[in-house]
């Protein structure tokens, strides 16, 4: 197979829309992604021939849409080379983790340590924090690098045996840098801790394998993947799975209810308490498969491809400054930049009147603003159906900006 | 549209910088912050019978703020906390949400009414004022 950047954009009805006599150049795929028309079809379908409650019908509709609810978890779980019942549907990659953190965070007691780094989304950070306010759980902070990746060298100086749980963003969604898994993983069981990873800017470009990465937890959510909003996973070892208690009570995930005491589902069901989101889990289904039939060799390459032409259109623009690693080594294509004398947000505004979409801000990482001092940043973050004229257009606006702004 | 909000009254008014920096010995002080984009405001003021006498503001925020920032600084001398919410209703006006036609200097940030994203972007200057004048 080969990539076909012009049969890709085809599956994007939004990109061919004209917006106030403006093409969509969306580089702001870090923040929430397209949705191709297997997604769109796959809900539709499911909205209009299949819907109905799932697990508590007898009625056909029921049937159907359990099996679809089903036939989703096990597309995720093939999306991620692991079994279907360690998929947990959740409503978002926050919610993934805060259920770790509530669930997994009961087997934890005073003075046990959780490690987390000083690039992390707030998802990653404030979930921990309100942990330690409950159970007294102490937080460590890897730093970070001037090029902004996760300084792992300072892992031996971090890591206790008290620590019981890393838990680090896979890709950086400010940076891009991508984790160096293998040696965490390892210095993790030097120590008996568990690994989490937050792969919401990794789970969009391509499919994984969670247990030939070695890790314990792994989150990512559906709308930056191609999917709905509203629908994030969690997968996590089946042995943790059965360990943690639920976190939230209600319909489906229980065993038996009496007034006096409930026995739990066995995972994932102990975790999906209430209706999930139904039409949003069977839409992310489809949007794993989407992405499972793409040859991912050349979709990245493609996708770094457009990462360069990036690198190499802001470094001929007087003032700019790349925030991450300055080449295509482990990094993904999320691309930070600062231009001296304008502010990032004033940077998007000139974007967006050149039809281009990016993120500007501090990225939910304020302590990684902190780090380097900045008010923000202006970010790129690039998806399989971005080709040449999106980053040309990008390219034109930050001059515009420069030129215009200070 | 986007591309008319950079309109040269608005990048002239940021690149005064008209009361930009501390004072030397602030009678009151206070911060802002903008938790969604993050944007930082910090008002001095040196009050004289319950009149601003000097005003002094840092802006770590976008250009529309800065802006504001200035434009503020220049209109504030001589007003007390009633004559300062009269400037924010022209600043209020300007990006539409009150009635009426905003004053000089309020008036360059009409085209912002079209950006509600952006409108706290013009307000946190106030905000930061209102807090070091209570």
């Amino acid at each position: 197979m080969s990539f076909d950047v012009g049969a890709v954009r085809r599956q994007f009805p939004i990109l061919s829309e004209i917006i106030d006599g403006k093409p969509v150049h969306y580089l702001d795929n870090g923040a929430s992604a397209q949705t191709p028309l297997a997604v769109l079809d796959a809900v539709r379908r499911y909205e209009t021939t299949g819907r109905a409650n799932v697990l508590r019908g007898v009625h056909r509709l029921a049937e159907r849409a359990t099996e679809l609810y089903e036939n989703a978890r096990a597309d995720v779980a093939s999306f991620l080379g692991v079994q279907p019942m360690e998929i947990v549907f959740t409503g978002g990659c926050t919610a993934a983790i805060n259920l770790v953190s509530h669930a997994y965070g009961q087997l934890l007691k005073r003075g046990d340590r959780i490690l987390i780094s000083e690039l992390e989304h707030h998802s990653n950070i404030v979930p921990w924090q309100l942990l330690r306010q409950r159970s007294g759980v102490e937080l460590d902070m890897l730093p970070v690098t001037t090029d902004g990746q996760i300084d792992l060298g300072a892992l031996p100086r971090l890591l206790t045996s008290e620590t019981k749980l890393i838990s680090l963003a896979h890709v950086s969604n400010v940076t891009g840098a991508l984790l160096d898994v293998r040696k965490v993983v390892e210095a993790a069981k030097s120590v008996g801790a568990k690994v989490m990873l937050d792969g919401a800017q990794r789970a969009p470009h391509g499919p994984l394998d969670l247990n030939a990465l070695g890790v314990d937890f792994y989150v990512f959510a559906g709308h930056k993947a191609y999917g709905p909003n509203g629908i994030g996973v969690l997968w996590a070892r089946p042995e943790l799975l059965e360990a943690m208690p639920p976190f939230m009570g209600g319909g489906s995930m229980i065993g038996r209810v009496t007034l006096a005491e409930t026995t739990w589902a066995p995972p994932p069901r102990r975790f999906e308490a209430g209706t999930p989101p139904i039409g949003p889990a069977i839409g992310l289904g489809a949007a794993c498969n989407w992405m499972a039939a793409l040859d991912w060799t050349a979709t990245h390459d493609h996708e770094m491809g457009l990462v360069q032409r990036v690198l190499d259109g802001l470094q001929k623009i007087d003032g700019t400054q790349i925030l991450g690693p300055a080449s295509l080594q482990n990094r993904y294509p999320v691309v930070s930049f600062m231009l001296d004398g304008v502010h990032p947000h004033d940077v998007a505004q000139t974007l967006d009147s050149f039809g281009v979409a990016v993120r500007a801000g501090h990225h939910c990482a304020q302590p990684l603003m902190d780090r380097f001092d900045l008010d923000g940043t202006t970010r790129v973050s690039i998806a399989p159906y971005n080709d040449n004229s999106d980053i040309d257009a990008l390219l034109t606006g930050v001059r515009h900006a420069a030129n215009t702004l200070r | 549209m986007s591309d008319e909000l950079y309109q040269a009254r608005i990048v002239a008014l940021a690149k005064s910088k008209t009361g930009a920096g501390k004072l030397a010995a602030p009678t009151k002080s206070a911060r802002r912050d903008n938790p969604l984009c993050g944007d930082r405001v910090t008002i001095d003021v040196r009050l004289a019978d319950g009149r601003i006498a000097e005003i002094a503001h840092q802006v770590r925020g976008c250009l529309l703020c800065q802006a504001s920032a200035a434009a503020l600084a220049a209109t504030a001398v001589g007003r007390d906390a009633a004559g300062i919410a009269e400037l924010r209703h022209d600043a209020e006006r300007a990006v539409g949400r009150e009635a009426g036609k905003a004053h000089a200097p309020f008036d360059a940030f009409e085209p912002v009414a079209s950006h509600k994203s952006r409108h706290e972007c013009v307000l946190l200057p106030f905000e930061a004022l209102k807090d070091a004048l209570s």
